[in-house]
């Protein structure tokens, strides 16, 4: 048979960042796109996601910042009619959508051919209960399971085959809505919510095989029937933790090679059965003590795991199953990786890798940690070593989770009783925990028994915990250092064992001639000649790493993605790299997150998989000798190294590190607003409650209060009443007793934000966004418009003006990000960061201003005159931009929903248009947000917010809402002759509110906080069921005129004849 | 201190496991690398590696413990191995014992803590290269010199496949039909396989000759694995090649290499083998590729078989070296690789059933 050809395809993104689906789909998509266009064939992409690389002009031919709904699709086919659509690289939302257009006869109507794995296949795959009929067929084991759509029947199968049993919603992302339960009651509930969870209203109710060994097996096949299995993995938390927050070993680490190859055997013949064409993902339980396995599930495309596989062996799985669909076979395929091979191989690797999952809960202490079936990491971190235990805590260490080993003080007083209770119960601090028992002496049979994990994997924790006991014991001995450093100890920890610091350690370790070497990441174990420039360090006999004689310059990445500091700060660190290959200098990226392309190894020259600590980049400066060191572009990551590493004598480019200082040191930026006449919210420190007290006496109040230290996240507060300033200042002391706490003045304004880029004299303002929630949301969390849409000329002239003179004051060489408020037509400054921002790429996108890329430049010394950029404030752009923020609140249990100063979002989207309305419409849209302009609004308003929010309901009711209130806003929106319904508060005794929700009877709730953030209080209750039932939910009016404004501009009203006159 | 001397002098030094003696003492052997990531046991056992000093490449060696089942002889002639880590063998719940255990009382000197890496990427750039084990690098070097100065040989005068034959053929019973097994060193898995079509078996021994072997009446023969160079086997390459055009034959990795010189063909010695698990070896007549498991140093040189009534099929994707071959008139056919995997990719077990099916042994 001859190969299709294709001139152009489509190449479907997968949205915005959410828990369950993260940049790892930018890294594929990027790679297809390049490998697409390798093949000479012309690439359009869409993605509603800005802050992606994979959307940026030259990854594509054309690229569509558009919402990924049928509709936006629908219409880029139609007009640019390609003859092929490339969904695998999409993640869930890709096949979503595929199916859809497919459903709606779309690809059809337009000849337009899926490529790579058909259709057919993957509803095979994905639909419960055709898979289990194939599996059926080919005599794979799957644990007995039926698939209902009613709790009842749910019920009555888990009696047949007894307790527990694990609940699944079919077509979800991240197992949302999945569980397992043990009684009959706990079975209820889980059912309940995964039949809300499911596209299709199902689920798949099944026999727990929790406990057993959970591996994965990522497979390639071509349409040929090539079929190679490029990886396997072992989860150290055994089954009942789903895969993407589980601790991953690659390769399988416990199993006898006849367990790896009945696996893999098995892999091969149901990929094989579903006619992949492209990557594919099977995961299983196998049974701890002797030869069973069951298939758990089929991912019919590019996942996390094969981002994870493709970063741990080397092997650039996105490229070749992007080749595949394209219709070449394996064999065909040359290997990136030796350059002379074939991409026909499975990776062999002389390392181990160990990837950790990064979770938001040091934002949110009030969340429910504890870890099941629903993924609820927004991130995740890779380490490689020689040994399990150094990538272990080369992985532990990049999670920036403030420790550098697995003792953690706070858990040394825990009583046995607590201890033992939490390894029964997997958190996100079990490894911790374990860590702690393995510390006081437990023997390693106990902890299998309580946590059931491999003691393998236990043995190694134990080797960790112990060695710490022996350089307590032999402290100054080069034996003993030498011993931790090849079990991957950081120089911080032996210095707490050793009672010294950091420093007094490196030097010590230097002295004695024990430094790291690097290894190759090469897929081949040594076999063959290799031209990857992928490297990680080992305490080993042999060096690999040739520095070359070229000018070179490193660039540190970002780390893992967290909430606060996400995908942007990837794509500035590649946008850097780029910039700086584009200006013939060499490049060396270190960063240690396995899902973004700034990892990808042809991205840089160089890639040192490091965590991003003093002493691993130290130990690559050492090696490399660069000209200097970027740290500009990866977040408070890379700039917090800043210092350190300068004192150890490297060259930082860029801003000085004094400038840094002076920026994000309190006093002395003072000091710089004062100097140029700047405003910035009246601020004072207090230490006591008397001298808050006072302080809220002399400034007033409401009060921005930012306790310096506090556990577990949520700092900033906005406090209204003396009442809640006690309340709050006496937890924050009761915490840290003594901490010196700023108030600040909390000016209800309009808050700006701007990036520019300068050299020092001269500085480029591309664009001013305005953000659409008023100042006290946090800049993250906020709808942002650009250009600007209430701020008059002179406002914005005078912002451009700040900018600049805050810029110059600062010396900043390269980017800074200010935030500012407008308040009674006064601007103040509320904060300056010397670096890039998390809006960069959305201005950058708006502007078509290449900021990174000048930034970069003038680091390296050109000014922009040099570059011909105009200073100033640029002109505003012809057409509207909207950036909406989107958050993952269902996946995260317990958590607060209502914005506030602390930044809660995972990812954003981005709307642009002719008209502000049409991108906000846009934005709002691809936000996930509902665009039905009728059914029933719940309202419920704080007495603050009362009065202000009457025209904003009267407006809802006039399109045709019908109003549902609570007592007080009832009272209020009555005398305003609003039709309303009053439904009764939960304190009350009832539970109407909360039956409407689940019901389904409501379409949208405003609910602005009282601010006694008391779980119980019926507020959060509303807000939860809300999120938990994907209602729109606004907790802050702005955001609830925003949305109301588009429901207004794409729906005429309702207006009866009498009210017209 | 422990430490493995190259012929060329170079040193890595290393800490002993298994069956070191008290003080001194030395043990040399040709040194080669495996890379598979699992199967550390099949390939310990496998007598392919009498005589040589095996180099794991994967980091941790041991995880999972020793499965007594999974043993491919009951000799060991492996002469030394060499890992990284030693690691803790608790990964398998259903395990018999420990790798270290198993050096101890099967004579394996183990040397651990050593930089595979480096000592792999040595091997591939000078090529496969004697080297010994010793206490005290000064004996390693003084062992060389001695070498050079013909005062002693690094290796037997016999060739290894004497010592890892079977002494005495011995017949394994089926109800299926007779299948001949000329037994070099045979990984339990061929015959294991075998079984799996309930084939009465009989695995003679090399020495066995022509004669004796058709006497037996076999359907079909298996020519097995084994160790060290073909071309030092000429007695078996007669037998062989009398057998040739009399018995449908199955040749498997050394078996393979003395079809080919039995039918008049040529082996050489690669520059440092073949040994893993991922191992692309693609069909000339479908273009279909598979993952094999090899452990070979040597191979048949395509050039040469031009005369021999043999015609390639199969050949390595990576350097496209001969896998397999078929005879074009006899029903002969063989390969280079592992058809029975253990350790490795299970995918290949199709050989044995395509060749039986076409030999009418199996339906
Ligand atoms: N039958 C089962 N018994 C116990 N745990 C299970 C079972 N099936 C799945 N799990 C757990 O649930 C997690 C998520 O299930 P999976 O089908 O992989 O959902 P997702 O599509 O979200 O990856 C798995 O990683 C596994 O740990
Ligand atoms: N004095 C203030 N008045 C009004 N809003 C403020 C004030 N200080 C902070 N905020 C709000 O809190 C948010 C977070 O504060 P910021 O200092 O930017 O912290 P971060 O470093 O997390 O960005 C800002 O985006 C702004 O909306
Ligand atoms: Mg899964
Ligand atoms: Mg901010």
């Amino acid at each position: 048979m001859e190969k299709p050809t294709w001139e152009k395809v489509l190449v479907l993104g997968s949205g915005p960042i959410v828990i369950g689906q993260a940049a790892e789909f930018d890294y594929a998509g990027t790679q297809a796109c390049r490998a697409l266009r390798e093949e000479g064939v012309e690439v359009v992409l869409v993605n509603s996601n800005p802050a992606t690389i994979m959307t940026d002009p030259d990854v594509a031919d054309r690229v569509y910042i558009e919402p990924l709904t049928v509709e936006f699709v629908e219409r880029i086919i139609e007009r640019e009619r390609p003859d092929g659509l490339l969904a695998t690289m999409g993640g869930q939302t890709g096949l979503n959508l595929a199916f859809q257009l497919t459903k709606k006869g779309v690809l059809e109507r337009c000849g337009v051919k899926l490529m790579g794995t058909s259709l057919q296949s993957i509803e095979r795959a994905e639909d419960r209960e055709e898979f289990r009929s194939l599996m059926q067929e080919l005599g794979e084991p799957v644990p007995p399971s039926v698939i209902v759509a009613e709790v009842d029947a749910a019920v009555e199968f888990a009696e047949s085959i007894g307790y527990p049993v694990i609940v699944r919603p079919a077509y979800t992302l991240g197992g949302t809505g999945g569980g397992i339960a043990q009684d009959r009651e706990t079975l209820e509930k889980i059912a309940q919510g995964g039949l809300q969870a499911s596209m299709i209203g199902q689920i798949l109710v099944e026999r727990s095989v929790a406990g057993w060994k959970e591996i994965e097996y990522e497979v390639l096949r071509d349409s040929a029937g090539n079929c190679i299995t490029v990886c396997h993995m072992e989860n150290m938390d055994p089954v009942g933790v789903h895969t993407g927050d589980s601790i991953v070993v690659a390769p399988c680490q416990t199993l006898t090679d006849r367990e790896v190859q009945t696996l893999r055997t098995s892999a091969r013949r149901i990929v094989d059965a579903l006619g992949i064409e492209g990557g594919c993902n099977v995961q299983y339980a196998l049974h701890p003590e002797r030869l069973e396995y069951v298939v758990i599930e089929v991912n019919p495309r590019l996942s996390r795991s094969s981002a994870l596989a493709s970063k741990a062996t080397g092997y650039p799985i996105a490229k070749v199953a992007t080749k595949i669909a394209l219709g070449q076979t394996l064999p065909e395929i040359p290997n990136a990786v030796t350059g002379k091979t074939s991409a026909c191989f499975e990776p062999a690797l002389d390392y181990v890798v160990v990837k950790i999952p990064r979770w938001p809960f040091d934002k949110f202490s009030e969340a429910d940690r504890s870890l099941g079936t629903q993924m609820k990491a927004t991130g995740e971190v890779m380490g490689l070593g020689r040994n399990l235990e150094t990538a272990l805590l080369k992985a532990v260490r990049s999670l920036e989770i403030k420790t550098f080993g697995v003792l953690l003080p706070e858990f040394v007083e825990l009583s046995e009783e607590e201890l033992s209770r939490r390894c029964q119960k997997p958190d996100d601090q079990l490894l911790f925990i374990m860590a702690e028992g393995l510390r006081r002496g437990w023997e390693v049979a106990k902890l299998q028994t309580l946590s059931r994990w491999n003691p393998y994997f236990l043995r190694a924790l134990e080797k960790i915990a112990k060695m710490s006991d022996t350089l307590r014991q032999a402290p100054w001995e080069r034996k003993s250092l030498l011993a931790a450093k090849r079990l991957g100890f950081s120089d911080v920890v032996i210095a707490d064992c050793w009672q010294s610091d950091e420093e007094a350690v490196y030097q010590f370790r230097i002295k004695q001639g024990i430094q790291p070497v690097f290894k190759m990441v090469d897929t081949c174990a040594g076999e063959f000649e290799a031209v990857t420039p992928y490297f990680y360090s080992s305490y080993d006999q042999e060096q690999e790493v040739e520095p070359s004689a070229r000018r070179k310059v490193v660039v540190l990445g970002s780390g893992p993605i967290r909430i606060g500091q996400g995908i942007e700060f990837d794509y500035c660190s590649v946008h850097s790299v780029l910039a700086l290959r584009a200006a013939g200098v060499e490049t060396i990226i270190i960063n240690n997150n396995p899902e973004t392309v700034s990892t990808d190894f042809d991205t840089s020259d160089r890639l040192y998989f490091e965590p991003l600590t003093l002493e691993d980049v130290t130990a690559v400066l050492e090696r490399e000798k660069p000209e200097g060191v970027i740290v500009q572009f990866g977040g408070q990551t890379a700039i917090g190294l800043a210092k350190p590493l300068a004192q150890r004598g490297y060259k930082i480019l860029g801003t000085s590190i004094e400038d840094i200082d002076r920026a994000e040191e309190r006093g002395l930026f003072d000091e710089v607003l004062q100097g140029i006449g700047a405003k910035r919210p009246r601020g004072e420190q207090a230490a006591t409650l008397e001298e808050a007290l006072k302080v809220a006496d002399n400034i007033g109040l409401p009060l921005m209060v930012r306790p310096s230290y506090v556990l577990g996240g949520r700092a900033m507060e906005i406090v209204y009443s003396p009442l809640e300033l006690e309340h709050v200042i006496l937890r924050a002391l009761a915490e840290f007793p003594g901490q010196e706490i700023w108030m600040d003045q909390y000016l209800v304004g309009t808050e700006v934000e701007v990036d520019a880029v300068s050299d020092g004299e001269n500085v480029c303002i591309p664009g001013i966004m305005e953000h659409l929630e008023r100042a006290g949301v946090h800049s993250g969390d906020s709808i942002a418009a650009c250009p600007p849409l209430t701020l008059t000329l002179a406002v914005q002239q005078h912002i451009g003006e700040l900018t600049m003179a805050i810029a110059q004051a600062l010396k900043i060489r390269g980017l800074l990000n200010i935030q500012y408020v407008i308040y009674q037509d006064e601007v103040y400054v509320l904060e300056v960061n010397p670096r890039s921002s998390r809006t960069v790429p959305f201005l950058s996108k708006v502007t078509g201003v290449p900021i990174v890329d000048l930034a970069t430049q003038v680091i390296l010394g050109s000014t922009l005159k040099d570059l011909g950029i105009k200073p100033g404030l640029w002109p505003k752009p012809e057409h509207y931009a909207v950036k909406a923020p989107v958050f993952s609140f269902s996946k995260l249990i317990q958590v607060e929903p209502s914005l506030g100063p602390e930044m809660k979002s995972t990812g954003e989207v981005m709307g642009m248009d002719r008209t502000h309305e049409k991108a906000l419409y846009k934005a709002l849209l691809a936000s996930g947000l509902s665009m039905a302009a009728h059914g029933t609004l719940l309202v419920t308003l704080a007495d603050r917010d009362k009065a202000e929010g009457l025209p904003l309901v009267k407006r809802f009711r006039d399109l045709g809402f019908r109003i549902l209130a609570t007592e007080g806003t009832t009272e209020v929106l009555k005398k305003a002759g609003i039709a309303v319904e009053r439904v009764s508060k939960l304190h009350q005794g009832s539970t109407e509110i909360t039956e409407e929700i689940r019901a389904g009877r409501i379409q949208g709730v405003i609910n602005t906080t009282t601010h006694n953030k008391k779980q119980a209080s019926d507020g959060f209750v509303i807000r939860r069921s809300a999120v938990e039932h994907g209602i729109p939910c606004f907790t802050s009016l702005d955001t609830a005129s925003a949305w109301l404004q588009v429901l207004e501009t794409i729906s005429p009203s309702l207006m009866p004849l009498e009210s017209a006159h | 201190m422990p430490f493995l001397v190259l012929q060329d002098r170079t040193v890595f030094e290393g800490e002993g496991f298994g069956a070191w003696p008290a003080e001194r003492g030395e043990q040399a052997g040709e040194v080669v690398f495996n890379t598979s990531m699992s199967g550390y046991q099949e390939i310990i056992t496998d007598l392919s590696y009498a005589g040589q000093i095996l180099v794991l490449t994967h980091p941790q060696i041991g995880n999972y413990g020793w499965h007594d089942e999974e043993n491919e002889a009951d000799k060991i002639l492996l002469k030394g191995l060499i890992v990284r880590e030693l690691a803790s063998g608790e990964g398998s719940l259903h395990a018999d014992g420990s790798l270290k255990e198993f050096c101890q009382e099967h004579g394996i000197w183990g040397l651990k803590g050593v930089d595979t890496r480096a000592l792999t990427r040595h091997i591939r750039q000078q090529g496969t290269i004697p080297g010994v084990l010793v206490v005290g690098e000064e004996d390693g070097l003084q062992y060389w010199k001695r070498v050079e100065n013909r005062e002693l040989n690094w290796h037997p005068h016999q060739h290894w496949v004497y010592q890892t034959t079977t002494a005495e053929s011995y017949e394994i019973p089926g109800k299926g039909p007779f299948v001949a097994v000329l037994d070099c060193g045979a990984k339990r898995n061929i015959l294991r396989s075998l079984q799996e079509y309930g084939f009465r078996i009989r695995v003679f021994s090399v020495t066995t000759p022509a004669e004796e072997i058709l006497r037996a009446r076999p359907k079909a023969l298996v020519l097995s694995n084994g160790p060290g160079d073909p071309s030092e086997l000429p007695e078996i390459v007669a037998t062989i090649r009398e057998l040739l055009p009399k018995l449908p034959i199955l040749g498997i990795c050394l078996g393979h290499q003395l079809l080919a010189l039995a039918a008049g063909g040529e082996t050489y010695k690669l520059p440092f083998g073949h040994r893993g698990g991922n191992h692309p070896v693609q069909d000339s007549r479908t273009q279909k590729a598979t993952m094999t498991a090899q452990n070979h140093g040597y191979a048949v040189r395509e050039e040469s078989l031009a005369q021999s009534g043999f015609q390639v099929i199969l050949r390595n994707l990576h350097d496209g070296t001969v896998e397999g071959m078929e005879h074009t008139t006899y029903p002969v056919f063989s390969v280079q690789y592992h058809p029975e995997s253990a350790p490795g990719p299970e995918e290949n077990h199709k050989i044995f059933e395509d060749f039986f099916h076409k030999i009418g042994l199996i339906g």
